[in-house]
């Protein structure tokens, strides 16, 4: 594929030097990415098939949160909203307007936060198995209190997927990352877990064409998490893909790639 | 050496047959294995124990804080240690302690601190503690900004208990424009400050601050390990220009004494082995949640892949000295030579333990007080009275 020339990026924004991964041809489009970090997105240093595929239509940048991956935790991240800020700021000074804006479980909460901010720079939003609100009566999932296996037991529905996670060791450079990855999840949405209460107040201001892709077998965020965003945003399509789990990503590549590849073009 | 009473107040009467059904007895382990009945029977019996300790002569008595567990019944110490300062006369009350950052309004903290301080007439001990990573799971509190919540929070209580009120207290967690506390604590400046801890140096390194001087205190440790982090203690009070005497460090053990060393032996067995077993065990994901311990602290533990509160034999506990059990002589002597090797000035003993019944820590508890204090306070040529 031809996708593989990734480029690196850095930007400064608010006082933090952000790393941006960019590779691919066509319109341009924000992955971010959820707890796993950046890291975990490119193994060997290439990008994984989700990435990949999508990489042949558009210009895919994939920055690291700050809190994420090896540099330390910028003093003044304490929640998601600092995070929605610093990449309304960010997509000014990577020059990205009009862009397409694909977000990822937090990755997702980040871009709602974005979109019920300022909006003007998206040409669309992609909320794939995104948090950001709770559902009362449907509990979330523990991820907290999973081991690794219980993780990959309830995480993928893709066995293939899931062997490949559960055979990845995690090398001695990365330990650290990996905690600080965890650290920062929690700083972020372990309380409330993995939902801002007020931001569904204000879904309703998202002007853009919205798709909401969730897995069918979600056992973080439940499909009944992906109807209600889809019922709060205005004009969203929801699209459930059967048979996967959370990380759909790395779980059903094709199928989401295709959904996000179709949404997109039609969003045009 | 001063001699501390402490109880964890465990639901000793727990199903083990239904407690194995579960990892853990921590955060989600049913309540319905909770009998009201039998837990007003144990309440009854500890606070029994924490009196009786009082008149048997220990120099203090000590209750902590966990929470949604059957390992221990006491989520409010505040609320036992409220009632010994009345139900006792003369011994210290030791809280160790309370969970600061799970408090959203820790001034409720130096409110009850300093209630209980009065009314027992200034015997109060405050222990601030972080409480175990299990409570961030069962409680919702952040673990990521309990090392901060727990500085601004105790920052917050030594100030409420020292300076002139009101003022207002600007803190990044906490926010307070009136902190005018009524009551103020007894004692003066404030009652004491202890940390318990399982061994941190970024712990040590804080309680050592010669501004703060605050005693230590090892928990349930292998010997060698209370020694090096009492040592690491000294190390630290000295590098900071300011030497450690033993009263500013302790060491919280479970001790039995029997008729000999066998009988001993056997009778701690299967409550010592319970408590580890079924009582004190729980997953990593529990036990640590992320940003619990600073990053650097984490990936020792990870590096070092340690076995956590797992399955311990008797004997290896007792080679270890995580047990201190015998016959009276053999325990007189053990404590006698720990003391001397490590060099600690306060021991606190757990004298019931797991599901050990009350009658058998009454037996314990008496037998401790007259076969093991009593002597190695002569041995020691200490006064029995109490502390100033």
């Amino acid at each position: 594929m031809a996708t593989s020339n990734v480029t690196e990026l850095r930007h400064q924004v608010a006082g933090f030097e952000i790393q941006t991964r960019r590779f691919g041809q066509g319109p341009k489009l924000l992955f971010l990415h959820g707890a796993g970090g950046a890291g975990d997105l490119f193994p060997g240093g290439e990008p994984v098939r989700f990435l990949a595929e999508i990489a042949q239509r558009f210009e895919v940048h994939v920055p690291e949160h700050p809190g994420y991956g090896v540099q330390e935790r910028p003093e003044w991240l304490d929640n998601i909203h600092d995070l929605a800020y610093f990449y309304l700021d960010y997509l000014e000074a990577a020059g990205l307007q009009q862009v397409h804006l694909v977000g990822q479980s937090i990755g997702g909460w980040i871009a709602l936060e974005m979109a019920v901010r300022n909006a003007s720079a998206l040409r669309s939003l992609t909320l794939v198995g995104a948090a950001g609100i709770h559902v009362t009566g449907v509990p979330k999932g523990d991820i907290f209190l999973w081991s690794r296996e219980e993780f990959a037991r309830r995480m993928f529905r893709n066995p293939e997927a899931r062997e490949s996670f559960l055979g990845r060791a995690i090398p001695p450079e990365q330990q650290k990352a990996f905690l600080r990855n965890r650290e920062t999840t929690a700083l972020l949405a372990w309380q409330p877990r993995l939902y801002d209460p007020h931001l569904r107040k204000w879904l309703h201001r998202i002007d853009v064409p919205t798709q909401v892709v969730w897995a069918e077998n979600d056992e973080v965020l439940p499909p009944a998490y992906g109807e209600e965003l889809a019922r709060l945003i205005p004009n969203a399509r929801l699209d459930v893909i059967p048979d996967s789990g959370h990380l759909l990503h790395l779980d059903r590549p094709e199928a989401l790639a295709s959904r996000v590849r179709e949404f997109i073009g039609d969003a045009r | 050496m001063k001699f501390y009473y402490m109880t964890l107040m465990p639901y000793s009467v727990l199903d083990l047959k239904e407690r194995e059904k579960y990892p853990t007895a921590w955060v989600n382990l049913p309540n319905r294995l909770y009998d009201k009945h039998q837990g007003r029977k144990l309440y009854d019996a500890y606070i029994g124990d924490l009196v009786r300790a009082d008149q048997l002569g220990f120099d203090g008595v000590a209750v902590n804080e966990h929470h949604q567990t059957a390992y221990g019944m006491m989520p409010s110490p505040i609320v036992i240690a409220s009632i010994l300062a009345r139900e006792t006369k003369r011994c210290k009350i030791a809280i160790l302690g309370s969970a600061l950052p799970l408090r959203d309004h820790p001034l409720t903290l130096a409110e009850e601190h300093a209630m209980i301080d009065t009314i027992s007439g200034g015997r109060l001990i405050s222990g601030f503690v972080r409480g175990i990573g299990a409570e961030y799971h069962a409680f919702g509190a952040n673990p990521a900004t309990s090392h901060d919540r727990f500085h601004e929070a105790h920052d917050l209580i030594v100030r409420a208990w020292t300076e002139d009120g009101p003022f207002a207290f600007e803190g990044k967690h906490y926010h307070f424009n009136y902190v005018n506390i009524w009551p103020r604590p007894f004692q003066d400046p404030h009652p004491p400050i202890w940390i318990p801890s399982q061994g941190s140096s970024e712990t040590i390194e804080w309680a050592s601050h010669p501004q703060r001087r605050y005693t230590y205190l090892q928990t349930f440790s292998p010997v060698p390990l209370v020694k090096r982090f009492l040592d690491m203690y000294r190390e630290a009070a000295k590098r900071q220009g300011w030497e450690a005497g033993n009263d500013k460090l302790g060491w919280a053990v479970p001790v039995y004494v029997g008729a000999t060393d066998q009988e001993a032996m056997d009778e701690a067995r299967p409550h010592f082995e319970a408590l580890r077993k079924y009582f004190l065990k729980m997953p990593m994901e529990m036990l640590l949640p992320p940003g619990y311990l600073t990053l650097s602290s984490m990936e020792r533990v990870m590096s070092a892949k340690g076995s956590i509160e797992g399955d311990l034999a008797i004997e290896s506990a007792v080679e270890q000295g995580m047990i201190v059990c015998g016959s009276a002589e053999t325990v007189r002597s053990q404590l006698l030579a720990h003391h001397r090797n490590i060099g600690f000035g306060r021991l606190l003993t757990l004298l019931q333990f797991g599901t050990m019944p009350p009658e058998m820590s009454e037996r314990n508890q008496r037998a401790f007080a007259t076969q093991v204090m009593q002597p190695l306070r002569e041995e020691l040529g200490e006064a029995v009275v109490a502390e100033a």
